[in-house]
């Protein structure tokens, strides 16, 4: 990784092997304790999501036997067809998409754009604006939600997928995790790249943002499953079944087809399904996000 | 934040440059900061004190809300559930997750995937984890219930459906899902601990439940502070995953303060009322932050 990264925490150091500080019997008993621990703590983390996937491929009759079934007899694949019959699936997943895509580019874009300004512009009133935006992460959402929401309908944006772009693309944490970052360029190369005739923009475009790439990634993928995972805003906003996202699509699903267990679970399992190919591709990039805004704040 | 660090001789015309420039970068940004965060919050003071109302009429009542909260029972069931999920989820999630930090602080091997394992929950939706945990939960052929009786307890709880047992299953719910988070942080700021406390420690004799108590845990203190209070405003804020998987009830069981809010302003239109109900809740929340910033201040004296 680039130099400028260092301030991110380095996970994987941490687990590397290091001088041992016990003597060795001691030692491995508590060796064996502790994978004791991490296997016990491992299957309480994962055995709902197992569950979950063996019983979204059951009929429903098999989901709650006694004792459980771990592996589904027969196998209905079926599941995952009838459930894009019977629930507007593709109509969901469309517009889940199109707010977690469009919310991810405008916070980028404009939380950068902020956090440049905040990290390196030198303007009276920077650090008090700076302290009200920090603020407003610390009030808590449901505080403010009904005047928010009487504006939002004043503004002609309830029911329409603008009101959840409104609600999630502005949110002062992508200005906080961006900022956190920018802080770590030295000021020295910004008055280098100005000495040398750079615009102000000029430095955003071509020297913070390269420099960035890991801060971006951790921000994107961390605002795409936020809009992803969103239940209230939709819950609010989102009125007409054309425009539900899957997490109202799916709690509105469990409504109408209360006993259709298996196929409420085929319906987690495909909420919850790009998110899991995100992570996987890009967890490291959740960690270090996590860790820049934690750490230093 | 590093405040004033500027270097005192840059030259002019950057300087006056990047005054300007400085507020055009921070502007799309806080157009819609403003509008839609900072302008609500301050409406939220004032609806709170008037009768504002589906139909808009907003009638200044003073305190004739609040005085309507505290005769009311309802309100009276979300503040103490809240003050509930609160007092047991932080220190529970606390206790958790720094357990497991400390875990994988060390040197073992398969810690890469545990991480990715534990943080895991985290970002999966509400709506599907309770969803399956309503299922787990599930009294008489559920896993857990299962589990329980396999353990030899002949009466295992009705978590969701009793009174006595939905806000534990909640509780656990919220631990569970929020742990991982939690942990990252802690993880990072074991990252800090100097390496040669410990070895310090270790050479005077004391054992790793000593070193844990006079090295680890006062090295941490801020890292402590900081997650103590994020743990703090996300439990008393509690919504979402009460709304999915209870949805307040049995009865009023796990009915809380931002649940009432809801209830009264989106459901039966009392967006006055509703809104004194969220003052509450954010003076809740600021009252804990600040006790909490001069509590950290003391011990750091």
């Amino acid at each position: 990784m680039m130099s400028s990264t260092s301030s991110l925490i380095d996970l994987e150091t941490a687990s590397a092997p290091r001088r041992p500080l016990s003597r060795p019997r001691g030692r491995i008993i508590r060796q064996v304790l502790a994978y004791a621990t991490l296997v016990v703590a491992s299957l309480a983390i994962l055995v709902p999501f197992v569950w979950m996937i063996v019983s979204s491929l059951k009929q429903t009759s098999d989901v709650f036997t006694v004792p459980i079934e771990w592996i589904p007899d027969p196998v209905k694949w079926n599941n995952y067809v009838e459930i894009f019959a019977k629930a507007d699936m593709l109509t969901w997943i469309r517009n889940t998409l199109v707010l977690s895509v469009t919310v991810t580019f405008l916070q980028v874009l404009t939380g950068s754009l902020a956090a440049y300004g905040f990290s390196k512009g030198r303007f009276p009133g920077r650090d008090p604006l700076f302290l009200a935006y920090i603020a407003t992460i610390a009030v808590p959402w449901p505080a403010y939600m009904i005047p928010q929401f009487i504006l939002f309908s004043k503004l002609h944006l309830s029911n329409t997928l603008w009101s959840i772009i409104a609600l999630q693309a502005f949110g002062a944490f992508g200005v906080f995790l961006m900022k956190q970052f920018f802080d770590t360029v030295p000021d020295a190369l910004v008055e280098a790249a100005r000495i040398d005739g750079l615009s102000e923009f000029g430095i955003y475009r071509r020297v913070m943002l390269p420099l960035s790439i890991p801060a971006i990634a951790s921000l994107s993928l961390l605002s795409f499953v936020t809009t992803w995972n969103d239940y209230l805003g939709p819950l609010l906003y989102l009125r007409d079944p054309g425009l539900w996202t899957i997490q109202i699509g799916l709690q509105s699903f469990v409504g109408q087809y209360n006993t259709e267990f298996a196929l409420m679970m085929t319906g987690a399992v495909l909420s919850i399904l790009p998110v899991a190919i995100i992570f996987s591709f890009g967890q490291r990039f959740f960690v270090e996000g996590i860790a820049t805004t934690g750490i230093k704040g | 934040m590093s405040v004033g660090e500027a270097p005192i001789e840059t030259r002019r015309s950057g300087k006056a440059r990047s005054k300007a420039v400085g507020w055009l970068f921070i502007l799309p940004n806080f157009i819609g900061f403003a509008i839609l965060t900072l302008v609500p919050i301050l409406v939220l003071f004032y609806m709170a004190f008037t009768d504002w109302n589906i139909f808009g009429g907003s009638e200044w009542v003073g305190l004739d809300n609040f005085r309507r909260l505290f005769g009311d029972k309802s309100f009276y069931k979300a503040l103490t559930n809240t003050l509930y999920y609160a007092g047991a989820h932080v220190p529970l999630t606390l206790v958790v997750s720094l357990g497991l930090a400390m875990l994988l602080n060390s040197k073992l091997r398969g810690l890469a995937f545990f991480r990715t394992a534990a943080f895991f929950p985290y970002i999966t939706s509400i709506v599907a984890v309770a969803l399956v945990w309503n299922m787990l939960f599930s009294p008489d052929s559920g896993a857990i219930n299962q589990g329980l009786s396999a353990l030899g307890i002949d009466n295992p709880p009705g978590w969701t459906t009793s009174k006595d047992w939905a806000m534990p299953a909640v509780i656990i719910v919220g631990t569970w899902r929020e742990a991982g988070y939690y942990m990252l942080l802690f993880l990072a700021g074991l990252q800090t601990v100097p390496r040669e406390l410990y070895e310090a420690a270790f050479s005077d004799g004391a054992n790793a439940w000593q070193r844990f108590i006079h090295v680890t845990l006062p090295c941490l203190r801020p890292t402590t502070y900081f997650i103590t209070i994020l743990l703090t405003i996300q439990s008393l804020k509690v919504f979402d995953l009460v709304l999915v998987m209870t949805n307040g009830g049995p009865g009023q069981a796990t009915l809380v303060l931002a649940q009432f809010t809801y209830q009264k302003g989106f459901i039966e239109n009392q967006f006055g009322y509703g809104s004194s109900a969220a003052v509450i809740l954010f003076l809740i929340s600021l009252a804990v932050t600040i006790f909490q910033y001069f509590y950290n201040k003391r011990r750091e004296a």
